[in-house]
């Protein structure tokens, strides 16, 4: 933790008869450095006067915590050597100078990740979240989109979508079975649009209407997210789904994704306007996906 | 762990260096000026003026009283390590690379790039114990090599130099009569220009890393390979481990051959790899350019690297490093 706090405070002498020059000289003026040692926590203050390029006297205080980073046993020797003096370009070196400083990120030595953890990871998560049935659980699961750990249902980013897709994990086979389990228990929330009597012949009009208003997005950077494409999309009208192809060995995105809007205008205009846009570095090309065969 | 990092430098690292004892870290780089820090906590103790050029290596004596640092301004000094006072200078006719001290303090080898119509050559000059007493002259010296010698330190018992460079070529020189005694075998050896070279602790083996995007353990009696560890990026820096099975690549492209896509800041890492098991352990990130120099703290604790951004990154290992089971 690094403070600084400048308060320029004019000098008590007659300003007609300081010289410019005269500045430095005057380090008599200002008050001696105090040092406020490290407390309880680590904290050690120390406040340096000086006067700075105008010629204001400046108060400078530096708050650092000070850690054990480790613990060090040194010989004699070593123990000598640590109360040498500074030379060369060190001989200055004063409270402001920031050369060495710790690392404000904590760094890990990462291990490499095995190729088969990852997706089994993500399936598991998978079922799970299909069993709770979307009720809320110790886990922040939300109702809507069904990811956990992210917000709560009233917080979703998806709430807008007509249909709300189940999970956005790359196994929608295994959450299609175990949500017509899930909707079979009682006691399991299953949303509207998937209660027996809701629009069935409806929804899958919708839906094939919306695979024909399906944008197809490229040139995506590696941590691009269905969640960012969302954001960037949703201004051009509803979304229905946003999906990003993830390569599951590594996790990151290959670079293409696919967003299907409710009406084709607002997917026209997403084209129009996306297309070419700058995201995260990379060119975006938008333009419409070519329809699947059936 | 929370790196120190220590930005002390305005030009890309070259070489690190701890002193025997561990508490003194000297860190050479492009910008003329060796700088020496504590090692516990990253504080800079001084630094040593007097190079025209870059510095591109440095050894210190067994008693850390003696700083020896070669440079690209043909000349190699002898420093004061206390004082920063300037002892004494050798002078070459090309650009000196690499330098080594003998076990006793008592002899040096330097070696010089090829310039201008002189050849790389090793050269080996006598240390005085008293710096006044210092002559300039070479106890011995040898030439061969066809390009630069990147790296050249002393055998077991100061009885043969192992010299390594452009020519991705490991040779074992006696060091009384300069006679070539080994080379490395060209099918299992390097395929480009080996940059890096490091002795393990008790000098039975040395490991190379190479801009082939591979490192290799070798013998040092018989110059056999031992194991081949293999990265994504050019290798420029190698350490090894003085307390566990660990040694360290570092490296990275260079700013100029990546494009804009793919690598992000803070992206270039050091690689540990188990010593035995030639597997990846895992890798410290946070370099914002490509690694040129690391360096373990001899109680094995600690390591440092250096980079071409100029910082370097003094790392405190955690409790759970010393346990890492593959």
């Amino acid at each position: 933790m690094y403070v600084v706090d400048e308060s320029a405070k004019p000098t008590k002498m007659r300003w007609g008869e300081l010289d410019e020059e005269d500045g430095e000289a005057l380090d008599f003026l200002l008050p001696p450095k105090q040092v406020i040692g490290p407390d309880e926590n680590g904290i050690k203050k120390e406040t340096e006067y000086k006067f700075n390029d105008d010629g204001n006297k400046v108060k400078i205080t530096t708050t650092t915590r000070v850690r054990k980073l480790a613990n060090a046993r040194l010989s004699k020797r070593a123990v000598e050597r640590r109360n040498w003096s500074k030379f060369g370009d060190a001989i200055h070196e004063d409270v402001g100078s920031r050369l060495t400083m710790v690392s404000t990120e904590e760094i890990l030595l990462e291990r490499p990740r095995a190729h088969g953890a990852k997706a089994e990871e993500t399936k598991i998560a998978g079922d799970n979240l299909a069993q709770l049935g979307k009720g809320g659980a110790v886990l922040m699961v939300c109702r809507t989109c069904g990811k956990k750990g992210d917000h709560w249902t009233s917080r979703c980013p998806y709430k807008d979508l007509a249909q709300p897709p189940e999970t956005f994990i790359d196994k929608p086979a295994a959450t299609e079975t175990a949500m017509a389990a899930s909707g079979a228990t009682k006691g399991a929330y299953v949303p509207p649009s998937m209660r027996e009597g809701a629009e069935r012949i409806g929804g899958s009009d919708m839906r094939r209407r919306n695979d024909e208003n399906s944008v197809r997005v490229t040139n995506l950077s590696e941590d691009t997210r269905e969640p960012d494409l969302l954001e960037l999309f949703r201004t051009f009208g509803s979304v229905s789904r946003v999906y990003v192809a993830i390569d599951q060995k590594t996790g990151v995105s290959r670079g293409f994704g696919f967003v299907n809007f409710v009406n084709k205008e607002d997917a026209e205009r997403a084209i129009n306007k996306l297309n070419g846009y700058g995201y995260d570095n990379l060119i975006l090309r938008v333009e419409w996906a070519t329809p699947r065969s059936n | 762990m929370r790196p120190i990092l220590m930005k002390g430098h305005e030009r890309p690292l070259t070489f690190l260096k701890y002193n025997r004892e561990g508490d003194l870290l000297v860190s050479c780089a492009k910008d003329h000026n060796p700088t020496v820090w504590f090692a516990d906590d990253g504080e800079r103790l001084g630094t040593y003026r007097g190079h025209n050029g870059a510095v591109w290596c440095c050894d210190v004596s067994r008693d850390s009283m003696l700083l020896i640092t070669a440079s690209a301004d043909q000349s190699v000094k002898l420093w004061n390590v206390q004082t920063g006072a300037q002892l004494y200078t050798f002078s070459f006719n090309s650009p000196a690379r690499s330098v080594d001290f003998s076990v006793d303090d008592k002899l040096a080898v330097i070696t010089t790039d090829p310039f201008m119509g002189v050849t790389s050559a090793i050269n080996v000059k006598s240390i005085a114990d008293d710096p006044s007493q210092q002559s300039g002259e070479s106890v011995l010296t040898i030439t061969g090599p066809t390009g630069r010698i990147n790296r050249a330190v002393w055998g077991p018992l100061n009885k043969t130099i192992i010299s390594a460079g452009e020519d991705s070529v490991i040779r074992i020189w006696d060091s009384e009569t300069g006679k070539l005694l080994k080379e490395s075998n060209q099918e299992v050896g390097h395929k480009k220009q080996i940059t890096s070279l490091t002795k393990s602790a008790d000098g039975s083996h040395f490991l190379t890393g190479s801009l082939d995007k591979s490192a290799k353990l070798w013998d040092t009696r018989t110059l056999t390979l031992i194991k081949t560890y293999a990265t994504e990026c050019p290798v420029n820096a190698v350490a090894m481990s003085p307390l566990l099975d660990h040694v360290v690549l570092g490296g990275g492209q260079d700013a100029s051959s990546v494009t804009t896509t793919d690598h992000r800041a803070g992206k270039f890492e050091a690689k540990f790899y188990n010593k035995v098991l030639q597997e990846e352990i895992g890798g410290v990130k946070g370099h914002f350019g490509p690694i040129n120099a690391l360096a373990f703290n001899p109680d094995g604790k600690s390591f440092s690297s250096g980079g071409e951004d100029g910082y370097v990154r003094l790392h405190h290992f955690d409790s759970d490093y010393f346990s890492i089971k593959i």
